[in-house]
């Protein structure tokens, strides 16, 4: 462990700042100027093989893979709560602000207002947010960091996929059967070609929804179908492949566009620049795609804080698309 | 783990972007390049260098004919700077922006020096400016791609209409940025309807409900001409309002199919949420219905107010079905027993904002002629038509309108001219009022 906290970027989240002062449990995120809540589960931490050794280039080699605890969001970031963040931005601050990030509301950049339905017709009260570019997802993060003074983010791969497993080692968090899969997730089968409200299907043994389907889910990383083929040692603690170009970037879960496969807890998929192929303007909108009716997130906070430059680090710099 | 240390996009795009630099640095004479770049070269000049602007000459630069940016126009020099250093990111390593210091012009009159230097303009300033320019590019016998709308008011289309006539005779192209018109989904979904799928059209129902758009906030050493000209979609002169800004789109779909413009419009609108006076003179929604000559009816919706239903779309209902059309390539045509006719498969579809350009390009090298000006003109009357209804508050005639409507722009350009709405002394604007505001010049 020792030796590999030397190595691994992501291991100096491991330093204790303030492990005992948290009771590390279930908990409601309130968002203050609004009604809306974002229930958030402990998850705690563990070993667990990522990856798999039977699926396609990206999946392989099946790997161990320790990391650290952290909550999730139970569903994805829905409509309702990622508004508050856009069109009616709202920066009122959380009365109890903690203390565990430093950020002016003020001065964290807002998305832009859309020119279009972004739904693409599908609903917006209840269902969850898409068509946000990676840059989004992590704004709206820094910005419910700032309101709530507590340290929110996406999840990287290996903490999504640990959380979508709850435990499993099998294809989906519920076992290998796929035809179980309708009670668990929207996925092209049953979706009737929309996404759905969030949280309607049975949760993983984490607690966590619609983990597999309805939406995929952003992730922290640059995509790269060697990352798992790279990774030396026994046991890799906490990785992280920081995106240092805009496309590929890594997107978890499969939607309910996606055939059963996708929805595998180790199926992977990058970001592709068609997703933006009918905005007009040049450079591309940093906020939405066009064309990524299948792609959301949903929100992470480490339970040991890191310190304010390894926060710093992963607020990525937006990099021009055109 | 490290993080990974491949080669990247962005420092790729670095690279190149200094040796494209090393070769844009070298002087150009215009005059003698025609000789130098061969017969098949295609000269551009970009006319309004926004975000749209930057878009449209991107595409023209993507085109497989051998094109060349040679000229900019734009009224601010930051906007063409901004411009042109996207342009020159994305086409870093490639010898398609061919222009110097001399071909960046700046200010009211740029448009005359950039469209002397090409073959092809791309007209994409504001709209209220689009009636000056297509004139100007036609008397040179350019061929020209425009941005919708192509007017603000009904004067800036009787003189759009006259120069899409001279742009016939001469054999000039013209192609409209109304990209509807070059998307797969609708072109298949207009064979359907023309087959007689789903009857003759009746009713519609054509929307661009949304958020809005952006703002720019007044400058302490703005004089009111530049304060407008930045923020120019809250002024009806530049812009037309967003029902002709924006919806026209959605307008345009329900002319296409139905095959007419219509007779005459009424409707309402107002300013209920977005009333600030940083948000100028401009509705924040508008509700029309449009007659046409066969009878059909058409409800069309616009509205800018953030937190409500969005919906960019357009349905109609025929005599033996429906259908249902949207800009994310949906087109599916269904009877009233809910069977679907036809189902558009769109998912794969090539950009229109490219094809719109593939088009104008490969005409030109072939010495083909689209001209899309006309139906451009009249379906940018249609959509001011709505905004004359709802502003005045009457039912108003397509021809009347046309004939009659008054003219929103102003005497001189320059920065110190008046423009032709001032702000009260709390800097409001004066907006129409239904019931007292006249839009028909008398």
């Amino acid at each position: 462990m020792g030796f590999l906290l030397l190595v691994l970027p992501g291991a100096i989240a491991l330093l204790p700042v303030d492990r005992e002062e948290k009771p590390f449990e279930r908990y409601e995120e309130h968002l203050a100027g609004s009604r809306e809540t974002i229930p958030m589960v402990p998850i705690h931490g563990g070993k667990f093989t990522m990856g798999s050794d039977q699926g396609p280039t990206g999946e392989t080699p099946a790997h161990q893979v320790q990391v650290g605890d952290f909550w999730m969001s139970t569903t994805e970031i829905t409509w309702d709560l990622y508004l508050q963040f856009t069109e009616q931005r709202n920066n009122e601050l959380n009365s109890d602000h903690s203390d565990e990030v430093s950020l002016e509301v003020d001065g964290i950049a807002s998305a832009t207002t859309p020119y279009v339905d972004m739904s693409h017709g599908m609903g917006k009260k209840g269902y969850p947010v898409i068509n946000v570019t990676q840059h989004a997802a992590l704004t709206f993060c820094q910005w419910l960091s700032a309101k709530t003074g507590r340290f929110y983010r996406l999840p990287t791969e290996a903490e999504w996929e640990y959380a979508c497993r709850a435990g499993s080692a099998e294809p989906y968090s519920f076992g290998a059967d796929s035809t179980q899969l309708g009670t668990y997730a929207w996925y092209k089968g049953n979706s009737q070609n929309h996404y759905h409200p969030v949280g309607l299907k049975q949760p993983n043994a984490y607690g966590l929804f619609d983990m597999h389907g309805n939406v995929a889910e952003w992730a922290m990383d640059q995509f790269e179908l060697d990352t798992y083929a790279q990774r030396q040692g026994e046991i890799t603690v906490d990785p992280w492949v920081v995106p240092d170009r805009l496309y590929p970037r890594s997107v978890r879960g499969g939607s309910w566009q996606d055939e059963a496969d996708q929805l595998r807890s180790a199926a992977r998929m990058g970001s592709d620049p068609r997703w933006k192929r009918i905005d007009p303007q040049i450079p591309k909108s940093r906020w939405w795609f066009t064309n990524a009716p299948h792609v959301g997130f949903r929100i992470v906070r480490p339970r040991v804080t890191p310190a304010p430059k390894e926060i710093s680090a992963y607020w990525l710099p937006a990099i021009n698309d055109y | 783990m490290k993080p990974k240390t491949n080669p990247t996009r962005r420092t790729f795009c670095k690279t190149t972007a200094l040796a494209a630099g090393g070769v844009l640095a070298m002087p150009l004479d215009i005059a003698a390049s025609s000789n130098v770049l061969g017969d098949d070269t295609i000269k551009i000049a970009l006319v309004g260098c926004g975000g749209r602007g930057t878009g449209a000459a991107s595409q023209a630069l993507s085109t497989k004919e051998n094109v060349k940016l040679v000229a900019m126009a734009d009224v601010f020099r930051d906007r063409l700077d901004d411009c042109y250093n996207n342009l020159a990111t994305m086409f870093a390593g490639s010898d398609k922006l061919m222009l110097t210091e001399d071909d960046k012009h700046v200010g009211f009159d740029a448009y005359k020096h950039a469209i002397d230097k090409a073959d092809v303009v791309l007209l994409t300033t504001t709209p209220g400016f689009r009636p000056i320019h297509f004139d100007y590019a036609v008397s040179q016998n350019k061929h020209i791609f425009m941005e919708k709308p192509v007017a603000t008011d009904a004067p800036g289309i009787r003189s759009v209409l006259a120069t899409a006539e001279k742009a016939k005779a001469k054999g000039l192209n013209v192609v409209v940025g109304l990209q509807r018109r070059y998307q797969d989904s609708y072109l298949a979904c207009l064979d359907q309807i023309r087959d007689g799928r789903m009857g003759q059209i009746v009713s519609g129902q054509v929307y661009w409900n949304s958020a809005g758009v952006w703002v720019r906030e007044r400058q302490p050493q703005q004089t009111e001409m530049e304060y407008q000209m930045r923020n120019w979609y809250y002024f009806t002169w530049l812009c037309g309002d967003h029902i002709v800004e924006q919806h026209i789109h959605n307008i345009d779909v329900a002319n296409w199919f139905i095959g007419e413009y219509p007779v005459h419009a009424q409707g309402m609108g107002g300013r209920e949420v977005r009333t600030d006076k940083k948000f100028g003179q401009i509705f924040d929604h508008h509700f029309v219905e449009f007659t046409y000559p066969s009878g059909a009816v058409i409800a069309s919706q616009c509205r800018h107010q953030p937190g409500c239903v969005d919906n960019v779309t357009e349905s109609f209902q025929g005599t033996k079905g429906k259908v249902y059309t949207d800009s994310q390539n949906k087109a599916i045509i269904s009877g009233y027993d809910g069977k679907v006719l036809f189902d558009h498969p769109g998912a794969d579809d090539p950009n229109p904002y490219q094809t719109e350009h593939d088009v104008l390009f490969a005409n030109i090298r072939e010495g083909k002629v689209t001209n899309n000006a006309e139906y451009g003109a009249k379906t940018t009357m249609t959509a001011i038509l709505g905004r004359m209804a709802t502003y005045s508050g009457q039912l108003i005639t397509f021809e009347e309108a046309l004939q009659h409507g008054s003219s929103l722009m102003p005497d001189a350009y320059n920065w110190d001219a008046p423009p032709p709405v001032l702000p009260d002394t709390e800097g409001r604007y004066p907006v129409a009022v239904p019931g007292e505001t006249q839009v028909l010049s008398t």
